[in-house]
């Protein structure tokens, strides 16, 4: 829609320069599929990120570099290399948008990140594969966070005003665990109620399950080596209290809460087996 | 900078936050649709440099140095572009409004994704008319299109006329137009459920530039009013007025701006300083109903409101026999209270109007609306004009289902139009879609059956409380309505039904279709599947055995005789329709052992008119050209009369319909149509249709039997030209030698909606439930209707199928939901899930075979009561699979899972 309290565009590589002060009213822009599906009545510029030219996705050694103005379209096109046997879960997360393929093509992996709502299926995906930020503030100083820390809340994080989403790491490490994923929802290809993933070497090895959309920001356990059925639910009772379960109209917290068991113990038991 | 669009270039320049969606429009791209501004629906899909986008997500400036190709780009050298043929060949749309965006889509897909993954290339891609079955004929290029042959044009499945125009993005929808001088309205609304307006403050708004006007409820006519449309305005209640200085539901106007720009007007509309008294609110109809719940209308001026200070805006009590009497004699008696919720029309052209006033100081309205006439005729008491000086009319509309049988838009339109001199246009948001306009009356309905251990009924008992909202509009026709054909399809000797609809602080409730009747037949129909199984009968047998058949009277708040007959009767052929196809089933499993399966099934019974006074005028003339020209006035939007209206016409005439164009829906320029509401399109226009071209072709036999000198009885129609004997003249000469002779070859006939008939609709689900998540699977749909003569086969298996997907979505999964302020909490298709694509599966639809006592050639409409079984159907299916009765709608999978999974799903999880 028409964002009508907007005043100027401009390329965001002025902020880079001498003399930008970022001001109330000023927001990022990436895709802005986001920022166009609503009224935006306190923004009054919009400072366009595409002028940066990022590359959006860097394959080496370490993992997989995406910068934040890469398309879901461009992600979803990505090759992995062979040996990343959590690749799949790349292609997951993204038909996990509600949104339309079509929007795919505008919208951003930083910018559904940065929206940081509890079904952002870019948080899940960055989450779960154990993902670090890189976050750059007006001043030019870097820091980096693991992308489990950035979702404070439903729309929340931990971005400081004009504060940037820079990049984003996935580490070859995580890349080449194996992974399982389930997902649920309350229309064929709608909103997830919950989303879940797992992550292990081999049953014997590192248990990482991540678990999103069913709560206000994402929950990640760690195991030592893939648990039994009683211990996963034990510690997925203590880590999220019954009051911790996200509610709107996409699911109730009864519901997610029951999914989230149901479907955790179905990636545990995928990934027990070798 | 300039921007390409479609092989042009231009220099306009979009303003900082435009998207690129009303940039195109600006341009003059009027193709690009607004379904919801928001990315969810899809309809204004564009192509940058040939990858599709959401054109309301794009920044317009983005588009600079792009070819950016609209549906009015797409093929070439004015060739159509085959998936733009495709949907022609298959009819891929009714209202036509998310048919440009549909094409833009799927015509980017290629042959793999179609064939192995379309569910989700669509999901981006909402149609409200269609049901989706026709939209994947034709992505898949099959065509359902039957040719047209002279004299035979009814009963053939031939595409709409404006087809070519749907396709190629031409068709003008109601603001598919510039105006010069064109000033925005935008209208501020209450955040409270109730208040008293103590004062607003107009003054900064004014001075924002571009501000021209601010309304109140001190500028507004101060006549009470309702919003709501039928021919006898005192059937509603008169307790609306324009502006109001009381709000009684979050959403309600409070002010207007107008303004150079929408941009303007908004941020006048930021700068009004109104200050509120808050009064006590009630949500919930039961409560409002309780002596000390606060009053949502005080005023009590209205003989129509029966107790205002109860809040019951009307009471309706029914009894024939004895019904105590009846459960004393019963074996067995069922009892249950059954919820039907809030639904939203959904149709993707949002309430919009322009209207300015012409050189001849008429009043114009150009508007989206059901029923001009009756719109007109509102506007001239609100304004104190004369029926002769207002016009009002409708080009092609994207759907109604209902929501547009209501006055939303056009009277402040036409009140800042006679104020300022200027053009004004005003254009609903898809959130005040939600918050301001009107939706499906919540129901609870208490229903008791008594039955006999045969199956008998001894006793039915109904109480219905409805929930009209903050208004009252069609609140008493819809509760009339919910308590007539949902009992009155059985036979039983004693029946009871006290009903009420009731005023609380929330949403107006409103027309849509099945007008208060699906509700009740929900409820009937799933208590008589929960008496079938408490007497251990087949349901389909309980039903047979106590369904009214030919002749009886149909009866059920009392005795008295009614103008409504049964004309034809398919009942019978419906039910075995459907038994038989679940029988034979279609070969579609469950999903995996662990699913629950079961069948459900219902009947319905819909009046082919309202009960209220209904007419229609046909005028019928022939042109020079030997071409005629029918107008009708009721309205298009989807449901499609436009083409049975010519088939009609074409039929009786002895040609095609593509001898026959249509004006329609203009107070100037047609006759009277009360509206095209209360499927009426069919039967009562289609018979006044049908009325004019017969008495147009005895006209043109006698005059053509008379030229050549041969007796009448030896003349007959061919096609372009007369067969007199062993003569034949041809009409362009007949219409030469009628004009040389002062003979008018033109005439108009009316029809009345009364008597009325009935038509029947059953429904059959095979369904699948997972034990754990509660997700239901739809993995056989049958419906079978009794529509009386088809007239076109292809069409009428359309309305069919959008009718079962909308009651698919309201059954499964759409639902509204208000917190505790009375607020509407998710007013966007994302959170009001519509069926997408992926939702709805293929319904295998069969008609009977029956021909109507009353209806034109026939015929029965059958726009809205294909929607009324599926609900129950789909209750009984779930109780049959489940063991467990749910009896609240929806059957969302959070709000179903838990008793299911306590008794299938423990050893699971």
């Amino acid at each position: 829609m028409n964002l009508n309290t907007i005043e100027e565009v401009r390329d965001a590589t002025a902020a880079e320069r001498a003399g930008f002060a970022w001001q109330a009213g000023d927001s990022w822009l990436a895709g802005g599929t986001w920022l166009f599906s609503e009224p935006q009545a306190d923004l009054r510029r919009l400072l366009d990120l595409r002028a940066f030219g990022w590359e959006p996705l860097e394959v080496d050694d370490a993992g997989l570099r995406i910068a934040p103005t890469c398309t879901i379209a461009q992600l979803y096109a990505f090759v992995p290399p062979l040996d990343w046997a959590a690749a799949p879960m790349i292609g997951e997360c993204c038909r996990a948008f509600l949104a339309s393929f079509k929007i795919w093509n505008t919208a951003t992996v930083g910018g559904n990140i940065c929206m940081s709502l509890p079904a952002g299926p870019m948080t899940s995906l960055m989450t779960s594969l154990e993902g670090a930020y890189t976050l750059r503030g007006l001043d030019g100083r870097e820091r980096q966070v693991p992308a489990i820390d950035f979702v404070t809340g439903n729309h929340q994080n931990i971005l400081q005003p004009g504060e940037l989403l820079r990049a984003i790491a996935l580490p070859a490490s995580v890349m080449r665990k194996r992974a399982a994923y389930r997902r649920s929802t309350l229309t064929h290809m709608g909103r997830s109620t919950a989303l879940l993933i797992g992550t292990a070497g081999s049953p014997e090895e590192a248990f990482t399950l991540t678990v999103s959309a069913a709560t206000p920001r994402p929950v990640q356990l760690a195991f030592p080596r893939v648990p039994e059925a009683a211990e996963l639910r034990e510690r997925l009772l203590a880590a999220i209290p019954d009051d911790g379960w996200f509610s709107d109209v996409h699911g109730t917290p009864a519901y997610r809460k029951h999914m989230t068991l149901y479907l955790a113990e179905q990636i545990r038991a995928e990934l027990a087996t070798a | 900078m300039s921007y390409h669009v479609n092989g042009k270039t231009f220099s306009e320049q979009p303003a900082a936050g435009q998207c690129l969606r009303t940039f195109l429009r600006d341009l003059g791209w009027y193709g690009v649709k607004k379904g919801c501004d928001q990315g969810d629906c899809g309809a204004c899909t564009v192509w940058l440099d040939g990858v599709p986008v959401h054109s309301c997500l794009v920044p317009a400036y983005r588009a600079e140095g792009a070819e950016v190709t609209t549906i009015e780009g797409l093929g070439s050298g004015g060739q159509l572009h085959p998936m733009q043929r495709q949907f022609l060949e298959a009819q891929g749309f009714q209202c036509g409004f998310c048919t440009a965006g549909m094409i833009m889509t799927a015509s980017t897909l290629s042959a793999e994704e179609i064939a192995h993954d379309l569910p989700r290339h669509l999901k981006g891609n909402l149609c409200r008319c269609t049901g989706y079955h026709a939209i994947e004929d034709a992505i898949h290029g099959v065509r359902t299109v039957e040719a047209d042959c002279p004299g035979h044009s009814a009963g053939a499945g031939i595409g709409a006329p404006a087809g070519p125009l749907v396709v190629t993005g031409q068709a003008r929808y109601t603001l598919d137009t510039a105006m010069e001088g064109m000033l925005h309205l935008k209208v501020l609304r209450s955040p409270y459920a109730h208040a008293r307006i103590l004062s607003i403050d107009t003054s900064a708004a004014l001075t924002v530039p571009g501000v021209h006007r601010v309304y109140t409820w001190q500028d507004v006519p101060r006549k009470l009013y309702t919003t709501s449309i039928h021919e006898d305005f005192r059937v509603d209640p008169n307790d609306t007025y324009m502006l109001d200085n009381v709000v009684r539901f979050v959403g309600q106007r409070v002010a207007a701006v107008v303004a150079e720009s929408e941009a303007a007007a908004e941020e006048g509309r930021r700068q009004l300083v109104v200050e509120y008294e808050e009064l006590p609110a009630v949500f919930d109809p039961e409560e409002a109903m309780r002596a000390g719940a606060p009053t949502v209308h005080d005023r009590g001026e209205d003989a129509f409101i029966r107790q205002p200070e109860r809040n019951i805006l009307i009471d309706i009590h029914g009894n024939i026999g004895d019904v105590e009497e009846g459960f004393a004699e019963a074996d067995v008696i069922h009892e249950g209270t059954y919820a039907a919720h809030r639904g939203q029309h959904a149709h993707l052209e949002t309430h919009c109007a322009i209207g300015w006033v012409g050189e001849d100081g008429r009043l114009n309205i150009r508007t989206t609306s059901q029923s001009p006439f009756i719109c007109r005729d509102k506007l001239c008491y609100l304004f104190g004009l004369g029926l002769q000086d207002v016009r009002v009319f409708c080009e092609r509309m994207g759907g109604g289902f209902g929501g547009k049988q209501e006055v939303l838009t056009e009277d402040l339109v036409a009140l800042a139009a006679l104020d300022t001199g200027r053009p004004v246009q005003w254009e609903f948001t898809r959130e005040e879609q939600f918050i301001g306009s009107t939706y499906r009356h919540p129901m609870w309905i208490e229903v008791k059956l008594g039955a006999k251990q045969d199956g008998t009924l001894t006793g039915m008992k109904l109480r219905i409380v409805s929930n009209t909202g903050a208004y009252g509009n069609h609140g008493g026709e819809t509760l009339y309505h919910a308590c007539s054909e949902a009992v009155a399809l059985y036979r039983c000797p004693n029946k009871k039904i006290d009903a009420y609809a009731v005023y609380t602080n929330t949403v107006p409730s409103g027309a849509i279709r099945g007008y208060g009747l699906t509700q009740t037949i929900y409820a009937v129909e799933s208590a008589m599947d929960e008496l079938a199984r408490a007497l251990e009968m087949d349901p389909f047998a309980l039903r047979q055995q106590n369904v009214i058949r030919p002749g009886e009277p149909m009866l059920s708040l009392g005795d008295e005789v009614s103008d409504a007959e049964v004309g034809s009767y398919g009942l019978d052929q419906c039910v075995t329709l459907v038994r038989d196809a679940l029988a034979r089933g279609n070969g579609v499993g469950a999903p995996g052992p662990e699913w629950l399966v079961g069948e459900g099934v219902a009947c319905a019974m819909h009046d082919t008119a309202p009960p209220t006074e209904h007419r229609s005028e046909a005028r019928i003339s022939l042109l020079p050209s030997g071409n005629y020209e029918l107008a009708t006035g009721t309205a298009e939007f989807g449901n499609g009369t436009t083409t049975q209206h010519v088939q009609i016409a074409a039929s009786l005439l002895g040609t095609t319909a593509s001898r026959i164009a249509v004006v329609q829906s203009d107070t100037d320029r047609t006759g009277f149509d009360t509206g095209a509401f209360a499927s009426t399109g069919t039967f009562v226009a289609g018979k006044a249709v049908a009325l004019a071209a017969e008495a147009l072709r005895d006209r043109i036999l006698a005059f053509a039997g008379a030229q050549l000198g041969v007796p009448c009885e030896l003349c007959r129609m061919d096609d372009d030209g007369v067969i007199c004997g062993e003569g034949r003249i041809s009409l362009t000469d007949l219409h030469a030698a009628a004009e040389a002779a002062g003979h008018q070859l033109g005439l108009s006939r009316k029809a009345y909606g009364s008597p009325r008939s009935v038509a029947f609709n059953a429904h059959g689900f095979r369904i699948a439930v997972h034990p754990v998540s509660g997700e239901i699977q739809l993995l056989q749909s049958v419906h079978a209707a009794d529509a009386g003569t088809v007239i076109n086969p292809m069409q009428l298996r359309g309305q069919v199928e959008g009718a079962v997907s909308q009651g698919i979505g309201w059954a499964l999964f759409e639902r509204i939901v208000l917190d505790e302020q009375g607020q509407i909490v998710n007013p966007r298709f994302r959170d009001y899930r519509i069926p997408a694509y992926a939702d709805i599966p293929r319904t295998e639809v069969y008609f009977a075979d029956t021909c109507d006592a009353i209806g034109p050639l026939g015929a029965k409409g059958m726009g809205e009561c294909p929607i009324n079984p599926v609900a129950p159907a789909l209750a009984n299916a779930l109780a049959d699979a489940t063991g467990i009765r749910f009896r609240e709608l929806p059957f969302r999978p959070d709000l179903i899972f838990q008793p299911i999974f306590e008794k299938h799903g423990m050893g699971m999880a």
